[in-house]
């Protein structure tokens, strides 16, 4: 038996522990939240100071003039997630839709290549794109072959996993009842996908792929070899373009005090498009939720 | 699994051929076999994506492979000039900040988990969820800026400075260099930051899929909190907590611009935290637009190779660790 002195003694220790032990998780989660905050704080109010209207509509000044703006990055990066849209929606939400309608081998690999896809570092994907698709033009054309596309087909290359993945989990939510009475009405599968089931799911989908989106535009590993860069304004597909990422890479690595301000100022115009994909996702659900 | 449509597909066929709707439905069949051809087709596109860029890798890194064959796992020397190549420093590199960084992100981010899991109030987990989720948006190269101007900085004049002054820390192996900045530390802080949210985000779903019965069983016999977390919640959901962790060290192993950014960009690898280095990502980010060779450049396809072959391994483990805790405890892990 123990002893009541010994008993009161350990329950006292247990007491001990459990403040020691919660409080440490406590702290843990202080400071890591901290952390986070510091660098975003850091961002959002040095960004908020060199933001103004000269920074948005104007293109870059020669290297080493103070002044120039943010323009050609911020049409550039909508150029470039536009044509990583056009060429990932379709084929992440049709591939998704193939998983959610078929169970068979194939499906399955593809699903496991899928995430295997996902896990591909993004640099990678780059020299992928590099290889097959901006030599090939250099080859064909005078010039070097970086462009608008290769970028755009390097972004989607990462958004068609992401969206396969959520449009399989979104249709699937789907009650099984709506599928099965439309076939039985006789609609072929055709209409039933999409004038039944994706109706039904449209909120979700619209929400999948808005997170894709905010997911890529940050990108940068994967248009240094592809889009490249480029100092005056374009919005050609053929022609290397400027981005939001790539412009503060250049810039917060560049000797200028002016160019450092500008990459704080793109920093919180690349977070605030992120922002408002993510928001419009969240938003998009929600409204459905209340439906 | 899915929606099932065995019973639905062809058997109809035959029917519909005697049928006096046939022309109609014969129509509408080859619009169904159309339709499924497309979706056969967008699939296959994926299959052949990733199938094309393992097999684009390796192709582009044969005259690499030729040249130097297995010895470029193991060769020191980084020498454009000459070009002798090897992936030896960059290999190491890649290894130690992400190490470094995992040391310094698990206690914060496990402990930032079990807060938002178990510990806090619902008042507070909404808010800290939602920032956590706001923090792993963010892109790479915000964080590399970040990095560079207050980070780099900061740790030079009030860690870097201080230790390698003193007398007692001065000489210690991992301090034994002349503090530059732009080194193995900053690169290895600014990962653990970039992880944390990752690892916080998954390993929260982990241990929120312990079922809630198991917590209330151990209450019932008298625990704690902080022993009903360390002997039930902890060991349920430990599979899926070093599959959440090793999904932070997928990211930190292939993450390019904000390492590339802070790290010196040296081809050099020694312990001291205080010396610049390098890493596989941010040597191919580095060099390959410049590489004059296609020696040169088959040697970097061949780095990426290699990264790519990790990058799989351990995603792919992480992954099946997190989906067998989940399907442990029959829950759903996003």
């Amino acid at each position: 038996m123990i002893s009541g002195f010994r008993f009161k003694f350990r329950l006292f220790v247990r007491k001990v522990m459990n403040v020691i032990g919660l409080s440490i998780c406590s702290l843990a989660g202080v400071l890591a939240t901290a952390a986070l905050c510091l660098v975003v704080g850091y961002i959002v109010k040095n960004g908020y100071q060199a933001v103004n209207w000269k920074l948005i509509t104007q293109g870059p000044t020669p290297i080493g003039t103070e002044g120039g703006g943010l323009r050609n990055a911020i049409v550039g990066t909508l150029v470039l997630l536009a044509v990583a849209s056009c060429i990932g929606v379709p084929l992440g939400v049709l591939a998704g839709i193939y998983q959610a309608e078929k169970a068979g081998k194939f499906a399955k690999t593809v699903r496991f290549l899928a995430d295997v896809l996902n896990s591909v570092p993004s640099i990678v994907i780059g020299l992928f794109v590099y290889a097959v698709v901006v030599i090939p033009i250099a080859r064909m054309h005078e010039g070097n072959g970086f462009s608008a596309l290769a970028g755009g087909i390097a972004l989607s290359i990462i958004m068609i996993p992401i969206i396969m993945t959520a449009t399989e989990e979104i249709l699937k939510m789907v009650p099984r009842r709506l599928y099965e009475g439309s076939l039985a009405l006789g609609a072929t599968r055709f209409t039933t996908m999409f004038r039944v089931i994706v109706p039904a799911a449209k909120a979700g989908l619209i929400t999948g792929i808005m997170l894709a989106v905010a997911r890529v535009a940050g990108e940068t590993a994967p248009l240094l070899f592809t889009a490249f860069g480029n100092v005056t304004f374009s919005v050609r597909l053929d022609k290397p373009i400027d981005s939001l990422p790539l412009s503060i890479f250049y810039n917060a690595t560049s000797p200028y005090d002016y160019l450092k301000s500008q990459a704080m100022a793109g920093s919180l115009i690349l977070m605030m498009i992120i922002a408002v994909f993510r928001l419009s996702a969240r938003l998009t659900t929600r409204k459905s939720k209340m439906a | 699994m899915g929606i099932d449509r065995s019973q639905h597909s062809q058997p109809r066929a035959p029917l519909s051929r005697q049928s006096p709707l046939r022309s109609k439905n014969s129509k509408l069949l080859a619009v169904d076999s159309w339709y499924g051809f497309l979706l056969l087709c967008a699939s296959a596109v994926v299959l052949l994506i990733i199938l094309a860029i393992i097999l684009e890798i390796y192709l582009q890194s044969r005259q690499s492979m030729h040249t130097f064959g297995a010895k470029f796992l193991t060769t020191k020397e980084w020498d454009p000039v000459d070009e002798v190549f090897g992936a030896r420093v960059f290999i190491l590199g890649t290894i130690y900040t992400s190490l470094w960084a995992l040391l310094l992100a698990i206690p914060l981010s496990l402990g930032t988990a079990l807060l938002l899991a178990d510990i806090a109030p619902a008042l507070i987990r909404k808010p800290v969820g939602f920032l956590i989720e706001l923090f792993a948006a963010i892109p790479s190269v915000v964080y590399g800026m970040w990095g560079i101007l207050v980070l780099v900085p900061w740790l030079l004049q009030h860690v870097e400075t201080p230790i390698s002054e003193s007398q007692r820390w001065g000489r210690f192996f991992l301090f034994d260099a002349a503090p530059n900045g732009n080194d193995f530390l900053a690169a290895s802080v600014l990962l653990s930051i970039m992880v944390i949210p990752i690892i916080t985000g998954i390993a929260r779903d982990v241990i929120r899929a312990v079922p809630q019965e198991m917590r209330e069983a151990a209450y019932a016999l008298g625990c704690t909190k902080w022993e009903v977390i360390r002997k039930v919640v902890v060991p349920c959901a430990k599979t899926g907590i070093v599959g959440a962790v090793m999904l932070g060290l997928g990211r930190a192993l292939g993450e390019t611009m904000a390492v590339t950014m802070v790290i010196g960009n040296s081809p050099d690898f020694s312990l001291p935290l205080f010396s610049p280095g390098y890493t596989m990502p941010s040597v191919i980010a580095n060099e390959f637009t410049e590489a004059p060779s296609p020696l040169y450049r088959s040697a970097l396809m061949e780095i990426a190779l290699i990264l790519l072959v990790v990058a799989i391994l351990v995603n792919g483990a992480a992954r099946l660790m997190v989906s067998l805790t989940s399907r442990r405890f029959r829950r759903v892990i996003a």
